[in-house]
């Protein structure tokens, strides 16, 4: 079960993640990458990351990607056209893209010959209490940078997002 | 008698090849594109591939440490697309125009 969950969406994240490459309307591009990420939050719950699953639907899937489609409608660009120069990059770089996936494959199953088998349940530690303990002790130096971090994040949005006042 | 022998479970490996070939597919997506926001949506691709090996190994370890890495990535990822569309905003206002290859004012 816990393998044919796997070969589903990871099928899945993969097709949606080739769909992004190819669209020529970025819409259709942010729409597949919606599905990549809400496959991943299966996966995710399959790895036992109860707190993260949510999350990535939440914050990714939700509050990002409708970022992203806000953006693509207001600003109404169309589909992209093509370039020579484009076309020139796509023949050399994908052969090099296939040799890089076929090094990054072969290095991982060199490096993990007998990697444990993920059974679903197994590890039931990433449920939000979990998450929140460790969150708020061991790493809350780091959270509290985050949050400085959103606040930078805000302001800048703003000032550059703001129409020209002289 | 099912079509083809499907195992009970995956090895870790599989989680991490796949992780690679989403991570292959967002560099793609990054060097081929010729507007502006799509490459911009390849970056957050890339980011969810890394995502999947830090809960992988989180796994793995059977630790947490990995998903609170996957939680701060997540932080920077909306901080950073909240200020990438409004630079995009800016861009498309002053130029009229989304395209990687007419945006060089930085080329020498």
């Amino acid at each position: 079960m816990d393998a044919i969950l796997f070969f589903l969406f990871a099928a899945i994240a993969v097709i949606s993640a080739i769909n992004v490459v190819v669209q020529r309307h970025p819409i259709s591009s942010a729409l597949s990458l919606v599905g990549v990420m809400g496959s991943l939050a299966v996966l995710y719950l399959l790895l036992g990351a109860e707190f993260i699953a949510a999350a990535q639907m939440i914050v990714y899937a939700g509050a990002i990607m409708v970022l992203f489609v806000f953006v693509i409608m207001l600003l109404n660009t169309g589909a992209e056209k093509s370039s020579r120069k484009g076309r020139i990059l796509t023949v050399v770089a994908m052969p090099l893209l296939v040799i890089f996936l076929g090094l990054v494959s072969y290095v991982i199953q060199r490096g993990f010959p007998d990697s444990p088998l993920v059974k679903f349940g197994e590890f039931t530690g990433g449920g939000p209490k979990d998450v929140g303990m460790a969150l708020f002790t061991r790493y809350l130096l780091p959270f509290e940078v985050t949050s400085v971090l959103i606040l930078i994040a805000i302001i800048g949005a703003v000032v550059l997002a703001r129409k020209e006042m002289d | 008698m099912p079509l083809l022998p499907v195992p009970a479970a995956v090895p870790l490996s599989y989680y991490l090849i796949l992780s690679a070939v989403l991570f292959a597919l967002g560099v793609a997506g990054f060097l081929f594109r010729r507007s502006l926001i799509t490459v911009f949506m390849s970056i957050e691709l890339m980011l969810n591939a890394v995502n999947l090996t830090f809960v992988a190994f989180s796994y793995q370890h059977r630790q947490v440490d990995g998903h609170l890495f996957t939680f701060f990535v997540m932080v920077v990822a909306a901080a950073e697309a909240a200020v990438g569309l409004a630079i995009i905003l800016t861009v498309y206002k002053n130029r009229g125009t989304l395209a990687v290859d007419e945006i060089d004012s930085l080329k020498l």
